[in-house]
């Protein structure tokens, strides 16, 4: 293996990324933020913690998850070998089951009843509900309006999973929105409840506690591509929405020599109003508790975000990404909503396999990277979900074009 | 002014007896008219800080009745520069109330911290009040608002411990704004219990004025918490008012008045 690349160890002790993360909270949040991650670096080391996490990663999610190699797509394409690392065949559909056991594990340590989530797209919002299930918490989901009518399906998982779903009738009705809700939530309950956040982002200590319970994923790729090739990729390849697969699939591999691309969702495309593209059109700014990128107008209002995948739907980006673009150490790309689309259905007629729409942005920049890859390279994907919750959004897209 | 003097303002006050009636209006709610000429009616009535809170499109700290009134003014158009120019013209017409800038951070990182602590020097305003910028983070705000003599005002929580009170004490200027409770802004029927030991726990501390804030809505609620703290902040309750219309035929104006007799006392 080749030399390690320099990288400083982020967060620093304020919870920053660089210039990025931090805490912009009211100031009834700071206890409850200083006890969380207390008590997370002690569970982090602690034995008992880290086996009741392994064992239902184990035995409930699905874990390890497969590494697949691709071989219909990479003869598609004729270069590099594409392998997927298939977080699709988790328990509840998506990697995001891998953050909320272990989050709901942290609850029951920190005795806590209640978790609150907000959620966009549902999926998670339905993986807090089926970890509250698990351990016996009452769970309330955030849900903006607007989604709760373009999500039914979830909606209603979440229900019969006996989870409260509040709509969030503020602002644009949408996931910031319910991300809002949320907080006021648990700054108003905040000695019974646990804020079980979705992505790497808010304040910290999320972003380095989501990164850390998704690193699982990059670990897994790491050793199963090791085991398989006796090497490391060449290529890493994520979507990137909040960032969470994204973050989890690329922290283990930061410090090798492995080219690492983002792909964030460019909705109608980077010159119209209508993207999420935050890496490339964002600038920095405070949402959500945090200093990142984030995609807001002359007056520093927030802007709305648009993705046809409602998971990548978010005017901002955990600070950690930030950080890793400025640091030139991730490259930061886009696909729009119909590159996505054409790779969704790419990945299904070759291999059988629908991704979720949010991962289909990661595939279609095969296309453009792939042609400059060798053979005797390789590219690993993280199929972050599969596209079962999507089926009805692709009946409409292929009925409209 | 400086920093100092409306510290000294708000003492030379409390020392003649009286308590402090702080007013949160939001920019541009329900017009830019109707702010300008509540903040006239506002000083006329004896007022003794106005917070002018600047619209803004996720405000994480607001309950329910801001929220409508913050997403009212944007609707609207309302944005940051005319909170600048506004305050300018109240000072060209002879308006002295101490008036605090109201807004979460991005807008003013997105304007740059420098060029808002400027604008704010020359529009008239005497602080800024940012519910999401905890003294931890080092931003440069508090040393530029420092620089150019206006106050920074500081949060205190029911959750604050006291090794983090002495630390937040030590950046403030001005006043001290309590938190009366777990949650967000908004009407409350009953006051916490703990308000009062945390108020006395927060004096022993300082010698800047401690104010009581969110959710502080009736007559009684005021006089309850003046009996410890030295003054009392209402907002919601009064976007309520202006929203059901008490504008017109003079009860806004009636409210108010009574309201401020209330807590002078």
């Amino acid at each position: 293996m080749s030399k390690l690349l320099k990288l400083p160890k982020v967060p620093d002790a304020h919870g920053h990324f660089g210039s990025f993360g931090g805490r912009y909270v009211p100031e009834t949040l700071i206890q409850a933020l200083d006890e969380l991650e207390f008590a997370y670096k002690w569970l982090k080391k602690n034995s008992a913690f880290k086996k009741d996490v392994e064992h239902y990663l184990t035995t409930y999610v699905g874990r390890p998850t497969p590494l697949y190699f691709a071989g219909n797509l990479t003869r598609h394409f004729g270069h590099a070998r594409v392998y997927l690392k298939r977080e699709d065949l988790c328990h509840t559909g998506a990697h995001k089951i891998n953050n909320t056991m272990a989050q709901a594990l942290l609850a029951v340590y920190l005795k806590k009843k209640r978790i609150v989530a907000e959620t966009g797209a549902g999926q998670h919002g339905v993986a807090s509900a089926t970890a509250a299930r698990v351990f016996g918490l009452d769970c309330v989901v955030y849900m903006g309006e607007e989604d709760i009518h373009r999500q039914a399906l979830n909606v209603y998982k979440m229900q019969i999973l006996g989870a409260e779903v509040r709509p969030v009738k503020s602002g644009s009705r949408t996931l910031k929105d319910a991300t809002n809700e949320a907080i006021r939530d648990w700054v108003t309950n905040v000695n019974s409840t646990h804020y079980l956040l979705g992505s790497c982002v808010g304040p910290h200590p999320y972003p380095m506690i989501v990164r850390d319970f998704q690193s699982v994923i990059g670990r897994e790729t790491r050793r199963q591509f090791l085991k398989l090739t006796g090497r490391l990729p060449n290529y890493l390849m994520a979507c990137v929405g909040g960032g969470s697969n994204s973050i989890g699939f690329f922290y283990p591999f930061l410090r090798d020599r492995v080219n690492m691309i983002g792909v964030e969702a460019a909705g109608e495309g980077l010159n119209t109003h209508h993207h999420a593209a935050t890496m490339a059109k964002g600038v920095p700014g405070v949402l959500h508790g945090m200093k990142s990128l984030l995609l807001q107008d002359s007056d520093g209002q927030v802007e709305l975000a648009h993705s046809i995948s409602a998971g990548l739907d978010y005017p901002s980006v955990g600070p950690e990404h930030a950080w890793l673009k400025e640091k030139k150490r991730v490259t930061y790309v886009s696909a729009t909503d119909s590159e996505a689309m054409r790779a969704f259905h790419l990945l299904t007629k070759e291999e059988g396999i629908m991704p979720a729409i949010e991962s289909a942005h990661a595939l279609a920049y095969l296309e453009k990277l792939l042609p400059k890859t060798k053979s005797t390279e390789s590219v690993i994907i993280c199929l972050s979900g599969r596209g079962d919750k999507d089926i009805e959004i692709v009946r409409k897209w292929d009925q409209q074009s | 002014m400086s920093a100092k003097s409306l510290e000294s303002k708000l003492k030379s006050k409390l020392k003649s007896g009286r308590k402090l009636f702080c007013a949160f209006v939001t920019l541009g709610y329900k017009s830019l008219g109707q702010t300008h000429s509540l903040i006239r009616l506002l000083d006329r009535l004896g007022t003794d800080i106005v917070e002018l809170g600047i619209p803004f499109s996720d405000p994480l700290a607001d309950g329910p009745v801001i929220q409508e009134a913050s997403e009212y003014a944007l609707r609207k158009g309302v944005h940051p520069q005319q909170a600048f120019d506004l305050v300018k013209q109240l000072r060209m017409e002879g308006v002295t109330v101490p008036i605090i800038f109201f807004s979460y951070f991005n807008p003013i990182i997105h304007r740059g911290i420098s060029r808002t602590v400027k604008d704010l020097k020359q529009a008239g305003f005497d602080g800024v009040l940012c519910p999401d910028l905890p003294p931890d983070e080092h931003e440069n705000l508090s040393k530029e608002l420092l620089r150019s003599g206006l106050c920074q005002i500081n949060l205190i929580a029911p959750t604050t411990s006291k090794t983090r009170m002495k630390k937040i004490i030590a950046k403030s200027h001005g006043f001290i704004y309590y938190v009366s409770r777990r949650g967000v802004t908004g009407v409350q029927k009953k006051l916490d219990e703990e308000i009062r030991a945390k108020v006395e726990e927060i004096k022993g501390l300082t010698k800047l004025p401690v104010l009581v804030g969110f959710g502080v809505s009736s007559e009684d609620q005021i006089r309850e918490i003046n009996r410890y703290a030295d003054g009392v902040i209402m907002g919601s309750s009064l976007i309520s008012a202006i929203k059901s219309g008490s504008g017109r035929n003079g009860s806004l104006e009636r409210l108010l008045s009574r309201l401020v007799k209330t807590c002078h006392g």
